[in-house]
């Protein structure tokens, strides 16, 4: 808080009315989120690589019959749903204040966010749809 | 996010002297943590958006999605998945430290000695499991 700098004076009495400047959380529940979810990611990220990258053989023994007997278990459903919605979201949120740190110009800042929205919410949108309506007998 | 953090471990030290000595995390150890952290969230990231639309090929055909797949087998592709691993495993600890700079009263005076721990516990998970993924790209890749 700035309070130490804040002028000694006190606005005269009867001074036109000045609206308090719009206040919003949002960056405040945007900076939480970001713990909160990394905590959750940390266990779920790295529980799936340890699974997918090195029990029983590893990224070689990954197909679609794997696919299919893991979606079979509403467990990994529910695990592959979570990181999927929050993964989207931390990602998304980090790129934004990446975006919003580096960019220079107003034009540049909304078009690389309106690429970034657009991709969250496809990736999240579809991997969404994936996850419902999977169908272990689509050959 | 990771950018109010540094501000929030430089803090306590610009309580003490007032820009005496300037900031003791920026050009140190502690932003070069900082810019790895965004460099390995940022990579993740594009790596996410891809992995979303390889797997969504389940919902093509199995043929389709076993033949993309397949490429994440080739060694190239595992050195891949291996720097990807590295990457996420830093982000992952190093979070933790963030977090623990941000809400632990201690945290900023301990950021340094917990960077060394990240990168300790980066490495002793890192080297067997490269030891680990490369032993299998070369066995796989004479087997084929």
């Amino acid at each position: 808080m700035t309070t130490t700098d804040a002028p000694l004076s006190v606005d005269k009495p009867r001074s036109p009315h000045r609206p308090a400047a719009r206040r919003s959380n949002f960056e405040l529940y945007a900076w939480l989120f970001m713990r909160l979810s990394g905590v959750v990611l940390l266990f779920l990220v790295l529980g799936h690589m340890l699974i997918m990258l090195f029990l029983d053989g590893g990224v070689h023994r990954i197909n679609f019959a794997f696919v299919a007997g893991r979606w079979a278990n509403p467990f990994w459903q529910m695990w592959d749903l979570t990181m999927l919605w929050l993964a989207g979201l931390h990602g998304g949120n980090g790129l934004r204040t990446v975006i919003n740190d580096y960019t220079r110009k107003d034009g540049s800042r909304f078009w690389l966010k309106v690429l970034l929205y657009t991709s969250v919410v496809l990736t999240v949108g579809l991997g969404t749809f994936v996850l419902f309506t999977f169908d272990p007998n689509i050959g | 996010m990771a950018s109010t953090t540094a501000s929030a471990a430089e803090a306590p030290q610009r309580e003490g002297n007032p820009r005496a000595k300037g900031s003791l995390y920026r050009g140190d150890l502690g932003m070069w943590s900082w810019v790895a952290h965004r460099i390995t969230g940022v990579l993740t990231f594009f790596f996410l958006f891809v992995h979303v639309l390889d797997t969504a090929l389940v919902r093509v055909s199995p043929e389709a999605y076993d033949t993309v797949i397949e490429t994440y087998k080739s060694p190239v592709m595992i050195l891949f998945e291996l720097g990807l691993l590295a990457a996420v495993l830093f982000h992952a600890f190093n979070g933790i430290r963030v977090m623990l700079v941000d809400f632990w009263s201690n945290g900023p005076k301990y950021q340094k000695p917990m960077l060394w721990t990240v990168l300790v516990i980066w490495l002793v998970l890192i080297v067997p499991a490269a030891i680990s993924m490369l032993m299998r790209a070369v066995t796989e890749f004479g087997g084929q």
